[in-house]
């Protein structure tokens, strides 16, 4: 028999750290790359994303250009290109090429990506599949050269391999251009990258984007607004969204040399009546050191702080697309009769700020045989995957549409010549997973999202049944005039009256039986 | 002629009702008798079910009416014009294709599919008080009969006793069969034809001196005329055969009783004098068919309940000991299941014992 600490030798040779590179080398469904589909439409997001990210930084009006090309079957280069500051030389290969590199994920402010793993993710894909190098351009002024890379990932040490790096003429002032060539499949449909760049252009109104798909039709996208949106600004955590682990850590990287300091400085609402409050209620000294605080304490101000009176964290961080704007959005992409749409005020979940928005387009062009298309989005972003795991989804199928003049059988998707179009800006938007597709299902979250719809759907209803029941109702009473025909000489053939006399006074008889008619389809409507 | 002129009469009939609202200035309408259980009567007399009284009109200037409104006329129509002026009869699905059409400028078709137009032509038959044989139209023929009977079909004489296992195809419409020489001692109706083919092969016909008739599932029209006709015009006694579950007690009822789509053309096809001969739920334990009895689901179970409560069960002890039975075994058991005891069972012993024995249910 093998003596235990034989088989933990053997075992510790075997234990190693596993590089985050290599986790993702296994377990790219995770992420969002589980088929060639979904892969390409998760690099142009990802791409496009960061794009949109940069322009915002610099305050610039977005001029996005996508474009795929196809190399053969199954094999296609995604090349994204943006207005934005650019990136400073040193830091171009750290993020491109490391996973888990970025200026997102350590702060509390509303943005495209959330924890960084996105861009380098496709790098790593790239390299996966193709085995090819990413190439970026980037150029940070009309002063500065531009420059070029290519790229690939040290799976082993999270590391980029630089295997280019040159000056390069570029004609555009500033900006990023990236090329990643990727195994991947390029369909039409619901979960396209057309799609992706169709909603992207709605809930994006001041951008201009150019897409050009692998068969080299060429879409504009022209923008509607010079305003920019409000840029979201950082916050700190609100106390009533932390968790006991990330109190620790903070405890430790403040710079604040009291307890009480620490408290005000880098929560959001906390005054000094407050900070000392809490120090009173957890039995703590508010001139303590952070640092020295022992675990049994921490727990007790974890407790005190979730316990203590603390406002909801300011609102103004976070950027709406606007009802206006959204309207100015759905109104360039769809062809629709009415639109509607709703922007609600800040609402709070578990101490993150967020803003529901939501819009609706009925009629005109929109699809009216089947169930109504739901387009998600988050901090801007289309959710194209996993619609059913969704919270958006759960507010929708959860709310009674046939009011609003939808028809919707049980819980179902409502059905009816509609889009309906669900925006969640947050500081933190919290998903079911890291492939970033569905919303998670908070109580707080689900009750604003049905808030939202139930506004817009009464706003829908007046219209349907001032416009859309008269029109219905028109055109069945119109359809007696076609029987009427049909009837009289059916009738001439039992009787052997003429049938044109039969028919005028069928005509006569309708015109007196119209308002009977009228009240009688009012009625079962109602 | 006398018989086409009542038919165009009738026809007639609805047109001018419907003419002389026109004329009053009144929303036309149509009167017809309710067909559904909530307007069957059992008479208890007669032994047969009839539609009670109950109406409901159809109105032209109404929006859920006016389809359906358009539909009778126009159906109506056709059999005056198509059918009967010609003197020619037409299948349902042909009344379907010739009703279905576009109205000018619409998409909508006068009907779409033919449980439509099947459903108006039933409507006819209880607003003008004709059959639907009377009104030329026919439907599929499912039946086959053989036995010692010369029958005279259309000018043709068919000897019954002389075409083989298959026998001789029922018609849709009975009515105007004619009984040429009938030699037997009673007919057998049966559900399946594979029991059918069976008796056929082994000649149980000829050596019990009987007529075999059988359809596929539901007993059709024509069928019950045509048993009806024996009865009366032949004083045969008339035997059923089916499985020995809740559906094969309904045939039975059908046929004895009449059905309640059907109510109303009760008097033309009822038979009060059919009795049941099996399979009974005595026969599972006399034949030992206890170990082939198939599990009653929800909807066997459903289904009892609703056909035990039926005015015309509902007081008869030997059926509800059937239904009782039933339940107590959770089974059902079919005809087939007496070949385990051999391929000619049945012919050679089970049926001829029970007939002579005189076991059946009334």
């Amino acid at each position: 028999m093998v003596k235990k600490e034989e088989v933990a030798d053997i075992l510790a040779k075997k234990q190693k750290e596993i590089s985050i590179s290599e986790f993702f080398l296994k377990n790219r469904h995770l992420l969002g790359f589980d088929n060639p589909t979904r892969a390409l439409m998760m690099v142009v997001k990802e791409a496009v994303d960061n794009a949109l990210d940069a322009c915002g930084e610099m305050k610039v009006l977005p001029e996005i250009k996508i474009e795929l090309k196809q190399i053969n079957e199954n094999r296609f280069i995604v090349a994204v290109e943006d207005n934005g500051p650019g990136i400073v030389k040193a830091q171009i290969p750290n993020i491109f090429g490391k996973l888990l590199y970025g200026s997102k994920f350590h702060s509390y402010r509303q943005n495209r990506g959330q924890q960084g793993i996105g861009i380098s993710a496709a790098v790593l894909y790239s390299q996966l599949t193709t085995g090819k190098s990413t190439k970026v351009y980037s150029r940070i002024s009309s002063k500065k050269p531009a420059h070029y890379f290519e790229l690939q990932i040290d799976t082993k040490k999270n590391e980029p391999l630089i295997l280019k790096d040159e000056e390069v003429k570029w004609e555009k002032e500033h900006g990023t251009r990236i090329e990643i060539e990727i195994e991947g499949r390029y369909l039409k449909g619901k979960q396209s990258v057309d799609e992706y760049v169709k909603q992207t252009a709605i809930v994006n109104p001041h951008a201009n984007i150019v897409y050009i798909t692998p068969e080299k039709e060429k879409t504009q996208y022209h923008r509607v607004t010079e305003e920019l949106p409000r840029e979201p600004k950082e916050i700190k955590p609100h106390p009533y969204g932390i968790e006991l682990g990330q109190l620790i850590k903070m405890l430790q990287d403040t710079r604040a040399n009291t307890l009480s300091g620490f408290l005000q400085n880098d929560f959001s609402r906390i005054g000094p009546q407050t900070a000392s409050e809490i120090c009173k209620n957890a039995k703590l000294k508010p001139n303590e050191k952070p640092k020295s605080l022992e675990h049994k304490e921490i727990e007790v101000l974890f407790k005190s702080l979730q316990e203590a009176k603390i406002m909801a964290p300011p609102s103004d961080c976070l950027s709406p697309i606007t009802a206006e704007l959204l309207e100015k959005g759905l109104r360039k992409e769809i062809q629709a009769d009415f639109y509607v749409t709703t922007s609600r005020s800040p609402s709070v979940y578990r101490g993150m700020p967020f803003i529901v928005e939501c819009g609706i387009a009925y009629g005109g062009e929109v699809d009216k045989e089947s169930q109504v298309r739901l387009m998600r989005l988050a901090n801007r972003v289309p959710l194209l995957y996993q619609q059913g795991a969704c919270a958006i989804t759960e507010a929708i199928t959860e709310t009674n549409w046939k009011p609003y003049g939808l028809q919707q059988s049980g819980s179902n998707m409502p059905a009816g010549p509609a889009v309906i179009l669900v925006h969640i800006a947050s500081v933190w938007v919290p998903f079911t997973n890291e492939a970033k597709e569905a919303i998670a299902h908070y109580d707080e979250i689900i009750k604003e999202i049905k808030l939202t719809l139930q506004e817009c759907g009464r706003k829908l209803s007046i219209y349907i049944n001032k416009h859309v029941k008269a029109a219905e109702q028109r055109e069945k009473i119109d359809l007696f005039e076609k029987y009427i025909p049909e009837l009289a000489s059916s009738l001439s053939i039992l009787t052997g009256d003429k049938r044109e006399q039969l028919q005028q006074k069928l005509q006569k008889l309708l015109q007196k039986e119209l308002p009977t008619l009228e009240a009688e389809q009012n009625g079962k409507e109602g | 002629m006398a018989k086409k002129d009542k038919q165009k009469e009738k026809l007639s009939e609805l047109g001018e009702k419907i003419v002389k609202d026109i004329d009053k200035n009144k929303n036309p309408s149509i009167t017809i008798p309710i067909r559904a259980l909530t307007n069957i009567e059992f008479n208890e007399k007669t032994k047969t079910l009839e539609l009670g009284k109950k109406t409901a009109s159809r109105y032209f200037f109404n929006v859920a009416h006016a389809k359906k409104f358009l539909q009778t006329v126009e159906i109506a129509s056709i059999i005056k014009k198509e059918l009967i002026d010609t003197g020619k009869h037409e299948h349902l699905r042909g009344v379907f294709y010739i009703t279905k059409r576009t109205i000018p400028e619409t998409n909508i078709n006068i009907v779409d599919d033919q449980t439509e137009s099947d459903k108006i032509i039933e409507d006819l038959e209880v607003i003008t008080g004709l059959s639907r044989e009377q009104l030329h139209v026919s439907a599929n023929k499912m039946g086959s009969l053989v036995g010692n009977i010369i029958i005279e079909d259309s000018g043709d004489t068919i000897n019954c006793a002389k075409l083989g296992k298959g026998g001789y195809s029922i018609p849709s419409i009975t009515d105007e069969l004619s009984f040429k020489k009938v030699n037997a001692k009673y007919v057998l109706y049966m559900e399946k034809a594979a029991i059918f083919e069976r008796l056929s092969e082994d000649k149980f016909w000829q050596k019990n001196n009987a007529i075999l008739v059988t359809s596929q599932g539901q007993t059709t029209r024509g069928i019950r005329r045509l048993l009806q006709r024996l009865a009366e015009e032949e004083n045969l006694p008339i035997y059923v055969l089916c499985d020995g579950d809740i559906y094969g007690a309904y045939i039975y009822s059908v046929v004895k009783y009449g059905s309640i789509a059907l109510a109303h053309a009760s008097e033309r096809l009822t038979i009060p004098s059919v009795k049941y001969v099996g399979i009974t739920m005595e026969d599972v334990v006399k034949y030992d068919l206890k170990k082939h009895l198939i599990k009653l689901d929800e909807k066997d179970l459903a289904r009892i309940k609703q056909v035990s409560q039926y005015d015309w069960f509902k007081d008869n002890k030997a059926w509800q000991k059937q239904f009782k039975m039933m339940k107590e075994f959770n089974g059902k058991v079919e005809i087939q299941a007496l070949a385990t005891k051999g391929v000619s069972f049945i012919s050679e012993k089970y049926l001829p014992e029970k007939i002579k024995n005189k076991e059946f249910i009334d």
